[in-house]
């Protein structure tokens, strides 16, 4: 369902992705682990659009569209999703009056009929037991004075209501304490269909306990290093990335 | 888009949406001003001598004046001599009931989205609707009358109650207050007159829409409310105007009174027509609004949602006089394109215990300008007096300005006074934070400045905060990208 096929992109004439190629079939989950700094959430921004991003060549095709064609929001549309690295605060905008918001955008992007208050509250209340949210947290400004996991898990609450065909996870699991993490997994799990896939982005081997990837990418300097099954997160955990570096250097 | 700025500016280009001309033929006055001019539009309203003299007194009062400057705002010389003062859609004869109204009359209350039928209406909201100079419908009245509460035009007011009129008009703002109070006191044409009897809580919004119609016709409206004690009213004021390219003038009176423990809530989303993009047209908006809390625990409350205007200088103040009384006073101002705004209030803190509430959003794009400006006042025996006041201003794009002038002046040491006060720029990520759910950017910058003005739109009765948040978006739409 998505095929990026040598992305290359930078901002302000940096060179930050230098070549990436990926494929995802409906179903999958996989990971991306990597250094500080590799281009992890660069990759996650442009894929989801951030215009501060400047492609600079390759291509992505997601759901037999030119994904590069698409303005975010039609990106958000076609049921791609993006929990953010950093959510950003609203004051004002409760994360409920967000959502219906959100949700019917998307439902009227996909020429299906816009949920009514009585059907919204139905799905909101289904989702939040789902990830097991507080509605109290819902009814505040959109992660304003949120804690680090708080607005994680809010982030996946999004997820949820908005059932992606592809959800990009930009380090939800950091932040987030032990029981947040299965919570979340669980959630993530819950969505997880032959139809969907999932990308999970982390630095820790923990959250792939509960989160089972098919594959497993180690992104450095811009460029997809080594690909392997689950086993190579644990390789990672116990060895580092100081053997990228001598790879590297003999590449 | 590489560069985040010159997609808000290509956003702000959003139209008017409320730019329409009716065709009522008008019966007015000559342009210019005098005192035979005076006479005419007294002589139209059937007015008695007193009133006649009234206004005479406050033109002559008027021509020693001269225009304010001392606000933040431009804009080119006013020919008073170029304005018509008195301009009446004909109609030849009373109405008994709204069928009889002219089509066209009812197809602008209808672009409006203001409906007459009272079956339709929402229900719980009486309209004295306000075309031009003459107030052409009034419903509700009945079943007001029947709790003694007075609600009518203020011409009618003089006529059937000259003894509350010479009582309270010009009471609180009189007509020497300022140059464009002298004026309207003059020349007013028509507005609102409420009384609401002691011990009665009014059991519906009170609303007047006003709307300048007539080309080149000065509004000049007239708001009287009355609120004995133990009483309480909310009122709200709307307005929208028909595009223009001459600019025109709005010079407004209101006056409100509070008697012991009584309440008054006023509430305005203001809509006029501000210019096109280069600034060219639109309304001149200088509005004297001023209510005194006359009596122990009384209480009056402002709430304005300001969009419209080429020019704003309105500053709805309270006089606390009674012990215990309570002002208070919420604003969201947004200008876009050329559009300038000076707006703020006045607490006069005389009586002891008073307090005091200043919430202010200011939300600017364009490359316009929007000025908040506050005096808070305590008297010397004024003990006691708290004023709690909040400053906020949303700047999208940034050619545009907010600017802060907050003036206090203590008199009593027992006073505690805070003034906050914050600037803040919507953000790239906060926008793509929304288009990333699926939001486009249009509705995700009125979702944005929904929440930053939530405060005060909290305040509106329900029935118009989802209008005044409507209207929010398509003041903005197109201003980030
Ligand atoms: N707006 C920006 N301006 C300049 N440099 C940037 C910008 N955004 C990212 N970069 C740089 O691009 C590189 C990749 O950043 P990115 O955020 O994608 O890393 P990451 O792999 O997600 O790291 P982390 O594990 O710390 O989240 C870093 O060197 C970063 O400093
Ligand atoms: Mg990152």
């Amino acid at each position: 369902m998505l095929q990026i096929k040598d992305l290359q992109a930078g901002i302000e004439g940096k060179e930050i992705l230098k070549g990436i190629n990926l494929t995802i079939q409906p179903g999958e989950v996989h990971a991306i682990m990597g250094p500080n700094g590799s281009g992890k959430s660069t990759l996650a921004a442009v894929l989801a659009g951030r215009s501060d991003y400047e492609v600079t060549g390759g291509s992505v095709e997601f759901l037999g569209k030119d994904l590069l064609d698409l303005s975010p929001e039609a990106r958000a549309g076609e049921g791609l999703f993006l929990a953010f690295q950093y959510p950003v605060e609203i004051p004002g905008l409760s994360t409920i009056n967000f959502m219906k918001t959100a949700v019917n955008e998307v439902r009227k992007y996909r020429g299906e009929p816009t949920l009514d208050a009585a059907e919204f509250l139905k799905l909101m209340k289904e989702k939040m037991n789902l990830v097991n949210i507080d509605k109290n947290l819902l009814t505040r400004s959109l992660n304003e004075g949120f804690s680090g996991g708080e607005k994680k898990r809010n982030e996946v609450f999004q997820m949820a209501m908005l059932e992606p065909r592809l959800a990009i996870l930009d380090e939800t699991d950091s932040g987030l304490d032990i029981d947040a993490i299965r919570i979340a997994a669980a959630g993530v799990n819950a969505v997880r269909s032959k139809e969907n896939a999932t990308l999970v982005i982390t630095h820790y081997q923990r959250l792939l306990d509960y989160i089972i990837p098919d594959f497993v990418h180690v992104l450095y300097n811009g460029r997809i290093v080594k690909s392997g099954g689950k086993e190579l997160a644990l390789e990672l955990e116990e060895t580092g990335y100081s053997f990228l570096k001598n790879e590297m250097n003999i590449a | 888009m590489n560069d985040g700025l010159s997609t808000i500016e290509q956003q702000i280009t959003s139209d008017y949406k409320y730019g329409f001309t009716s065709n009522l033929e008008a019966d007015q006055a000559p342009k210019g001003l005098n005192e035979d001019i005076i006479r005419f539009i007294s002589g139209r309203k059937n007015e008695p001598e007193w009133m006649l003299e009234w206004r005479l007194k406050a033109y002559r009062y008027w021509l020693k004046m001269e225009v304010p400057d001392w606000a933040n705002i431009k804009y080119p010389a006013i020919d008073f001599q170029d304005i018509i003062y008195y301009s009446a859609p004909k109609q030849s004869k009373k109405l008994n009931s709204l069928d009889e109204i002219d089509p066209e009359l009812r197809r602008t209350f209808e672009k409006l989205g203001i409906s007459l039928d009272e079956q339709k209406r929402l229900s719980g909201v009486a309209v004295d609707a306000v075309i031009d100079s003459v107030s052409v419908a009034t419903t509700f009245r009945e079943q007001l009358g029947e709790l003694g509460i007075i609600f009518c035009s203020i011409s009618e007011a003089i006529q059937e109650h000259p003894e509350l009129i010479k009582k309270y008009l010009g009471s609180v703002v009189p007509m020497t207050d300022n140059f464009y109070s002298a004026l309207n006191a003059a020349v007013f044409t028509d507005g609102s007159f409420c009384y609401i009897p002691k011990g009665v809580r009014c059991p519906m919004e009170l609303s007047t829409y006003f709307r300048i119609n007539a080309e080149n016709t000065g509004q000049f409206e007239r708001t009287l409310i009355v609120a004995e004690d133990s009483s309480y009213v909310s009122y709200l004021e709307g307005c929208t105007a028909p595009m223009r390219d001459e600019n025109q003038l709005h010079a407004a009176v209101v006056e409100l009174i509070a008697m012991d423990h009584a309440e008054i809530k006023y509430s305005t989303v203001q809509n006029w027509y501000p210019g096109d993009k280069e600034g060219k047209g639109g309304i001149y908006n200088f509005v004297t609004k001023r209510g005194i809390c006359a009596g122990v625990h009384s209480k009056i409350s402002w709430t304005q949602v300001e969009t419209g205007s080429a020019v704003t200088w309105k500053y709805p103040s309270c006089i606390l006089k009674g012990d215990y009384s309570t002002g208070e006073f919420y604003s969201v101002a947004v200008t876009n394109h050329h559009q300038q705004a000076d707006t703020g209030t006045k607490m006069i803190h005389l009586g002891k215990n008073t307090r005091s509430r200043i919430v202010s959003k200011g939300i600017s794009a364009g490359v316009s300008h929007n000025s908040y400006r506050g005096l808070v006042s305590v008297a010397k025996n004024a003990s006691n007096a708290r004023n709690f006041s909040q400053c906020d201003s949303l700047l999208l794009g940034d050619r545009c300005g907010a600017h802060t002038f907050p003036y206090i002046e203590v008199k009593n040491n027992t006073a505690q006074v805070e003034h906050e006060a914050t600037t803040s720029k919507i953000g790239e990520d906060q926008i793509f934070y929304c288009n990333q759910r699926g939001i486009d950017t249009e509705t995700a910058v009125a979702l944005i400045v929904n929440g930053f003005a939530k405060e005060v739109m909290n305040q509106l009765p329900m029935e118009f905060a989802v209008e005044a948040q409507k209207l929010l978006a398509i003041t903005l739409e197109g201003s980030v990208g």
